[in-house]
């Protein structure tokens, strides 16, 4: 068993400056910020090692950290420009009973993760879901497309913080 | 001379009935073997982390509902764990016996919606009505509690909504002792019955590296030998006060982690479940149900992970809040969501009537799968 | 009033028009299709097991839509289901009926306010017949809006166009 200050050290020897910070001040969770185009390797080093073994992943989820500045645009909805879009990966050894928490940081204009749907299969639905509803481009996923939403949905992605409702979709009125 | 044969899409559509609710197949199939599986969800997305958003940490409670409508107490009780982990609540005692009691008996009505309609599935309708028979009494229970059958809004953020009524101790006790001889009279009629055996052992296999791979959790996970049970092995609220057996798939009447297996989890768990009730009911303390409840949630600004053993699997809630009265993010991690991503994997090789012997026991709801 | 089937006395014969014999025809057989969507879907299914039974009203589940006289439309409407409800609405043959059952599909439910891909009501794209109110609507509360329909289907004529 290993807690989060344990492994911070043995990933920063390994990796460097891929790996940023470890963020323990709040009393729940303390999580872990690394690279957002390294963490493939990362992730793959977390679960292949001996003594660290994170053979599962518990959780991926995209949030929208709303930290760019709030400016009006020209039908007078207030948008968001500049901030970072997150993922947050929370991870877990089954036999070794210890859990850890990643973060990745990637820009709101052009976001883009590298995909650890090859290291856990179960990342894959997830990661569709983090590009349906933010807009994170996962490279090297095999099939990034939307998953909740209709597939011809043009309304942007949905739980951004600056997302507006279309007035219409196919002739049904959206809003109530 | 060999015949040339052509691979076929067929649409297992949204209205289907044994698809237990919208879920669209798309079979790849040559002859009546299957060469690959598709699921495409999303016809019952009802946007419910755009909700947590604007609503107040009490007013998700009735959302957390209507996600696992199966299951909603389980569903009520692990949000309300998450946020009071986050605030650094502490409830009295019999609050906590009380929200046992009812996820345990949440589980039982859970397990055999899932057995009657996978009876109902394979071609056996009788296990169906006797299961629904048994449910009503379960939900006679609830009903005299909080005032509904299916979606309650019972268990509050530091407390509960409101007390037992008097006569639910006795009545739980009788249901007790009805239940027992009904699970036997299952057993017989459908869990060691030679059809249902010919259908579903063999079929569907999943090995334990796999399963944990591909994230599943619950009795699926449990079916493959692997003995995981977060009640056990990341304990909450006060399950570690009570004596149960976690239930482990050996392979009897065919290979460890097919349907079968997986059908026959959901038995035993249902007969573990009675004994935790058993004995909750007769340790039960007394108490205020409500001196707990905070006036105005509003937890500190962080985040948290953490779940609970629903009957589906594992259900995660993260939360991240920045100190204000509403919730900046919840995401809701759901077991069939993750469970589902396995199916295709499931299939491949078998028949297209395996297909509905596999989904059934995978034992989804539509509801969590697409929030 | 009371059913048709009362009015025998003597010999098998009794004198009435047509049109109620068969308003009487079609409401005591009305086959409805299995099409639950949500939570309210599990309440049809309670109404549809021995403790409420739908049976003895006449009702059964029917898997297709060419075979079944009433589609009971149960738990929330998406945008991506409401085109495919259209279709199967237009596959049901003449003469149809249409249950809303539960608030969702009444009018968006508790969704309505937020819900970016909920259908404010099943009604935005087929005609309703008889409306249900309940989050979910009890098993009884079912059976009355059965019976409301009988009672409308008992009250049609022949000469003007249904739905």
């Amino acid at each position: 068993m290993k807690n989060p200050e344990e492994i911070f050290e043995i990933l920063k020897d390994k990796f460097g400056e891929v790996i940023i910070e470890l963020f323990s001040d709040k009393p729940t969770e303390s999580f872990i910020s690394v690279a957002p185009l390294e963490i493939d390797k990362v992730c793959l080093y977390l679960r292949d090692k001996e003594g660290l073994n994170f053979k599962s992943l518990m959780n991926l989820s995209g949030i929208d950290d709303a930290n760019g500045e709030k400016i009006k645009d020209e039908n007078d909805n207030e948008i968001i420009q500049g901030g970072t879009l997150s993922v947050f990966y929370h991870l877990e050894s089954i036999d070794l009973k210890h859990k850890v928490t990643l973060k990745v940081s990637t820009d709101r204009e052009n976001p883009e993760v590298a995909s650890v749907e090859e290291i856990w299969r179960a990342a894959d639905w997830h990661e569709r879901e983090a590009y349906d509803m933010f807009g994170i481009k996962f490279l090297n996923h095999h099939n990034l497309i939307r998953i909740l939403m209709p597939y011809d949905w043009e309304g942007g992605y949905p739980l951004r913080k600056d997302y507006q409702n279309p007035e219409f979709y196919k002739g049904m009125k959206v809003p109530y | 001379m060999a015949l040339k044969t052509e691979e076929m899409v067929l649409n297992m559509g949204p209205q289907h009935p044994s698809t237990h609710g919208v879920l669209r197949l798309e079979l790849v199939i040559e002859g009546e073997i299957i060469k690959s599986v598709t699921p495409h969800i999303g016809y019952l997305h009802r946007c419910f982390e755009k909700h947590c958003e604007v609503m107040t940490y009490p007013q998700i409670i009735p959302y957390t509902d209507r996600m696992d409508y199966l299951a909603s107490m389980c569903n009520e009780f692990g949000y309300v764990i998450a946020v009071e982990r986050l605030m650094g609540i502490e409830v009295p005692e019999r609050v906590e016996y009380i929200r046992v009691i009812m996820a345990e008996l949440q589980r039982i009505a859970s397990h055999l919606v899932a057995i009657g309609t996978y009876g109902a599935d394979i071609g056996a309708f009788t296990p169906f009505l006797f299961c629904f028979r048994d449910r009503e009494k379960i939900l006679n229970l609830f009903e005299i509690t909080c005032g509904a059958r299916l979606l309650y809004n019972y268990i509050w953020i530091g407390g509960l909504m409101h007390d037992l009524h008097p006569d639910f101790i006795r009545l739980t006790k009788e249901f007790i002792k009805e239940f027992r001889p009904n699970l036997k009279e299952l057993n017989d009629l459908l869990t060691f019955n030679q059809i249902f055996i010919d259908r579903t052992a063999n079929v569907g296999i999943l090995p334990a590296e796999t399963a944990i791979n591909y994230g599943i959790t619950g009795p699926n996970l449990r079916a493959s030998g692997v003995n995981w049970d977060l009640r056990i092995n990341d304990p909450y609220s006060i399950y570690d006060r009570f004596d149960f057996k976690i239930p482990v798939g050996k392979g009897e009447n065919g290979t460890v982690g097919d349907c079968w297996n997986r059908y026959y989890m959901r038995i035993l768990e249902m007969e573990e479940s009675l004994k935790i009730v058993e004995q909750a009911i007769n340790q039960i303390p007394d108490g205020d149900v409500s001196s707990a409840i905070p006036k105005r949630v509003k937890p500190p600004a962080g985040q948290i992970y953490s779940r609970v053993e629903n009957p589906r699997g594992e259900l995660g809630y993260f939360i991240v809040s920045d100190g204000s009265v509403n919730p900046t993010r919840i995401k809701v991690r759901a077991p069939s969501f993750v469970n589902m991503v396995v199916f295709g994997e499931l299939c491949k090789g078998h028949m297209v009537a395996d297909v509905v012997a596999i989904l059934g026991s995978i034992d989804i709801v539509l509801g969590e799968i697409d929030r | 009033m009371g059913l048709l089937d009362k009015q025998f006395t003597d010999d098998n014969i009794i004198i009435t028009k047509v049109e109620d014999l068969l308003n009487w025809a079609r409401l005591s057989s009305l086959w409805q299709m299995g099409f639950g969507l949500a939570c309210c879907a599990i309440e049809m299914m309670a109404t549809s097991a021995s403790h409420y039974d739908f049976d003895r009203f006449g009702v059964i589940p029917r898997p297709s839509p060419r075979q079944s006289d009433v589609i009971i439309i149960s738990g929330t409407v998406t945008f991506k289901m409401a085109i495919r409800i259209k279709r199967l609405y237009e596959q049901m043959p003449d003469h149809k009926y249409v249950i809303s059952m539960g608030s969702c599909s009444n009018c968006g439910g508790p969704y309505w306010e937020h819900g970016y891909h909920v259908l404010k009501g099943v009604d935005r794209v087929i005609p309703v017949d008889v409306y249900v109110p309940g989050c979910p609507p009890r098993p009884e509360a079912l059976l009355e809006g059965l019976l409301k329909l009988q009672e409308k289907i008992r009250n049609e004529t022949l000469v003007s166009k249904t739905a």
